[in-house]
């Protein structure tokens, strides 16, 4: 599955899009989240990690297909 | 309700004012967001800014939506500049035109504060020696 990375996700990640193996098609958030923190463990020292699902945040039960557009949103500082 | 968004390298601020120009509305309110020298009284070199553009747009879009259902508004520019800033330059422009000024104080208020808040776009802050990513909300 091919996650987008940002900001200081970006860097901990080290690609601005990482190719995430996923063995089933469908996968909750929370699940997705821990297979990424195995992965990525410095992802969880960040204050909070969102995950966006087709460009709208997502939720811990939000479903995501492994076609989906997902990316690592990490605490946001526009403005 | 007419609304302009944009990411772009650089904010035109008299073009963002042009938009906003409306024969109905009585007042205009602008907010302008500038790079400044001090953070946590460390000396700021220079800013850089990332989007996740297309999400990023549509959170605009829908912002400008919610702001226009809150308060009677003519017309709304949104505008965030990507890349590298220096110490003074523009990075978001907000404004609104309403009939009246109270709408218009309020929803740029309100547009401001919730773009800080859901919209991504990550800041880099590069001082003297280092720099890093700054993590504001949530």
């Amino acid at each position: 599955m091919k996650v987008h990375a940002f900001g200081v996700a970006k860097d901990i990640t080290g690609a601005a899009m990482i190719d995430f193996p996923m063995e089933e098609t469908f996968v909750k958030v929370k699940d997705f989240k821990d297979l990424l923190y195995q992965k990525y463990p410095d992802l969880i020292n960040l204050p909070s990690l969102a995950i966006s699902v087709n460009l709208f945040y997502a939720s811990e039960e939000t479903v995501i297909n492994k076609h989906d557009e997902v990316a690592l949103i990490p605490p946001v500082s526009g403005g | 309700m007419e609304s302009h968004i944009a990411i772009t390298t650089d904010i035109n601020i008299a073009d963002a004012y042009q938009m906003l120009v409306d024969p109905k509305s009585g007042g205009i309110c602008t907010f302008i967001g500038t790079v400044r020298d001090l953070n946590n009284s460390k000396e700021v070199n220079n800013l850089f800014f990332e989007a996740y553009e297309k999400m990023a747009l549509l959170k605009m879009e829908v912002l400008a939506e919610e702001a226009a259902q809150k308060w009677p508004l003519n017309k709304i520019v949104i505008i965030h500049a990507i890349g590298k800033k220096e110490i003074t330059e523009p990075v978001v422009f907000i404004g609104t035109s309403s009939v009246h000024r109270d709408a218009a104080f309020q929803s740029s208020r309100y547009l401001i504060d919730r773009l800080k808040e859901v919209v991504p776009i990550w800041k880099k802050e590069t001082y003297q020696d280092h720099s890093t990513w700054i993590n504001a909300h949530p």
